[in-house]
């Protein structure tokens, strides 16, 4: 056992599928330079060095190398693509939603993609175009797996099932939760970092995990907002009020039967984004909530999101961007005493 | 070079925003790594002379897109470096009323789009802008700032077509500091020159010193004429070099200790004082300009500290018109 950050644990991960699989490679901007930094947050850092014909260092031209990426996966590469921040998936738009995700679809099933998308989101201090939680963007798109890491433990074993699957996967990785060193820490980081164990794991996805059983209320919150979540459960735990809180790991698929259960016993559930209310994973959720679940509902589901605008730089507007512990703690309350 | 031309005046002033660049970025380094300033910064020591050079041939009218390095711009556009410093504190004093930051620095009532940190995302932007002078018949010139990187981007190759194809009024400046963050140039393009590039196009070309502001005066004005007169566009490729790291705290240990240190001995700002000296221009005079840059900076760093913060709520403001 040893106690890996995210970064060192997605580092392991693709060390060992490397060594596992020649067909897997690494491709994307600044992921393998001597002197440089692994990545934007030093994911790769180092692994030029055992595979210096794997780590493919690339021009900034995303349309370009995801498209590289996707012909590569037809002829049977397993290409793990590295994106600086989220927010750049946009520049690689029509490769992704119009080739990646469809390819297989339109062929009729005859052909395979095994690509793996790593992509940084979070909303730490850079302004709008270097913020945005890009899960819903994708949310929408059919054919492509999202996957959402909040600890290092999860990190590792879903990236490698990631790298194993034969269809496009996205992932997720917190800025403020892969616990990078060094000239690349980000201030505001939550320690995300779990002690991994010596012998190979896999983590299937379609799997949420509880993180905190309680029969009061569910709230169902990924990466960053599970923390808070996490925090604001405890603080209403202390006031008598019983939290669980679930943490789904992965988007598609998403794991129904565990939110299902945990609604049956509590009845309330509220959900917790990052991303701007409107259109957000939240409003999916909600739906298929209303729809499937109406009988055992004592209170209305309640969303907790950013506003409808791009994230603001200024730290007094972002910190009311973001949903915050209280304002976590302040909507349960009031969902609790509205029905009871 | 025509230098015998220029009035000791205009070489001063070439001199002093060279010089407020520096010390304007050079304060901000030490706030931001001391942690008083928020959020990341991308700075522009080293490559004054590219955005003083070309800047100070341009025109009220005349429009720049800049980059996620764009304080240099901002400045040699003449923007208020109170409100760029209020800014990069995030108060609602600053250009962008704390919504932007160092990434989206810009005020367009001086001809500066708000910085556009997406590589390569504001050349057809510049050119579009380029494509609006030419339709309504106005007689200014768009001048689109970016990196050697962001030239391996389409968005570079689709603008330059449609530049080339219509004839705009746009200037296309390529700042090569030789890194697209860690990454050398020789490691993503073959081309020896990137001014090569425009030839595919059949835009004029050209690879100058970067460093000698008066150079890069002197080629910029030919351009601006040129794209002004409705002669189109050029691309103008600048050699410089970055002798800061890419962004934050990076120590640019990519960078080779000889080529950092070549590159210190021919840095812009004391290739210039060099050559002023060799002018006959007092050291006093040299000296007492820093001097009131300095306390021209110190001003703007009260000022945005005194400076509100926006109220939270101001999140959902601007957002349409
Ligand atoms: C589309 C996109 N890809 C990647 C990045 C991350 N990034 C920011 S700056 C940079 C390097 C840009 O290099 P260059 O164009 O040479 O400009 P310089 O930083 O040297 O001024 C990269 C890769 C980005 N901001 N946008
Ligand atoms: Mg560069």
């Amino acid at each position: 056992m040893a106690r890996l950050t995210i970064a060192e644990a997605l580092r392991e991960a693709i060390r060992e599928e490397m060594r596992r699989d020649e067909n897997v490679y690494c491709i994307g901007e600044d992921i393998g330079i001597p002197g440089g930094w692994g990545g934007a947050f030093t994911v790769t850092l180092g692994l030029e060095k055992e595979f210096p014909d794997r780590i493919i260092n690339t021009p900034i031209s995303e349309a370009g190398f995801f498209g590289v990426a996707l012909g590569s996966s037809l002829i049977g590469l397993r290409p793990i693509i590295d994106v600086q921040y989220g927010d750049f998936l946009f520049c690689a738009m029509d490769q992704i939603a119009n080739q990646i995700a469809k390819l297989r679809y339109m062929s009729g099933g005859k052909v395979k993609i095994p690509i793996v998308i790593r992509a940084p989101v979070g909303v730490t201090g850079r302004g709008a175009q270097h913020s945005q939680m890009m899960e819903p963007f994708f949310h929408c798109l059919p054919g492509i797996k999202i996957v959402v890491p909040a600890t290092a433990y999860d990190a590792k074993g879903l990236l490698k099932t990631a790298v194993r699957d034969d269809n496009p996967v996205l992932i997720f990785e917190h800025k403020l939760l892969y616990g990078a060193k060094g000239v690349r820490s980000e201030s505001g980081s939550i320690d995300a970092s779990s002690e991994i164990p010596e012998e190979e794991y896999t983590i299937p996805f379609g799997k949420a995990v509880v993180r905190k059983q309680g029969k009061d209320i569910t709230i169902i919150a990924t990466l960053l907002m599970m923390y808070r979540a996490y925090e604001a459960a405890q603080i209403l735990e202390e006031q008598g009020i019983s939290v669980e809180v679930i943490d789904p790991r992965s988007l598609v698929p998403f794991d129904w039967e565990t939110v299902k259960k945990s609604i049956a016993k509590t009845g309330r559930v509220v959900i917790v984004e990052e991303s701007p209310r409107r259109g957000g994973i939240g409003a999916e959720i909600a739906a298929t909530i209303a729809e499937e679940m109406l009988d055992f509902l004592i209170a209305p589901v309640r969303r907790i999101a950013a506003p409808d605008t791009p994230a603001p730089f200024s730290p007094v507007m972002e910190k009311f961007y973001v949903p915050s512990t209280e304002r976590i703690v302040q909507t349960v309350k009031e969902i609790i005493n509205i029905s009871s | 070079m025509k230098e015998n031309y220029y009035s000791t005046e205009q070489l001063l002033m070439f001199y002093r925003k060279m010089v407020l660049i520096r010390e304007f970025e050079e304060r901000v380094k030490f706030l931001f790594l001391e942690g008083t300033m928020p959020g990341t910064i991308h700075q522009y020591q080293g490559q004054e002379a590219c955005a003083v050079g070309v800047c100070s041939a341009l025109k009220k009218g005349d429009i720049i897109t800049t980059t996620h390095r764009p304080h240099g711009h901002c400045i040699a556009m003449g923007m208020d470096i109170k409100s760029m410093m209020a800014e990069l504190f995030g108060k609602v004093t600053g250009c962008c009323r704390g919504k932007g930051g160092s990434m989206h620095m810009g005020d367009i009532e001086k001809g500066v789009v708000p910085g556009i940190a997406i590589v390569g995302g504001g050349i057809p932007i510049a050119t579009g802008i380029g494509f609006g002078f030419k339709m309504k018949n106005m007689p200014n010139v768009a001048v689109c700032f970016m990196g050697d990187g962001a030239t391996n981007e389409g968005t570079f190759h689709e603008s330059l077509n449609m530049a080339s194809v219509w004839n705009l009024p746009v200037i296309y400046v390529v700042e090569n500091n030789l890194y697209g963050a860690s990454t050398h140039v020789s490691l993503v393009m073959k081309v020896e020159k990137i001014s090569e590039r425009a030839s595919a196009y059949r835009i004029p070309g050209i690879t100058i010193d970067g460093n000698d502001v008066i150079k890069v005066y002197e080629t910029a004005m030919e351009a601006v004429e040129k794209a002004r007169s409705g002669g189109g566009p050029t691309l103008i490729e600048l050699l410089t070099y970055r002798i800061t790291g890419h962004s934050r705290r990076d120590p640019a240990a990519y960078q080779p200790p000889e080529e950092k240190k070549k590159a210190l001995e021919n840095e812009p700002i004391k290739k210039f004082t060099s050559f002023l000296l060799s002018r006959g221009v007092s050291k006093e005079i040299i000296e007492s300009i820093r001097e009131e840059v300095k306390i021209e900076i110190e001003e703007a760093v009260k000022y945005a500290m005194e400076s509100e913060y926006p109220l939270p709520e101001d999140t959902l403001n601007d957002l349409f018109a």
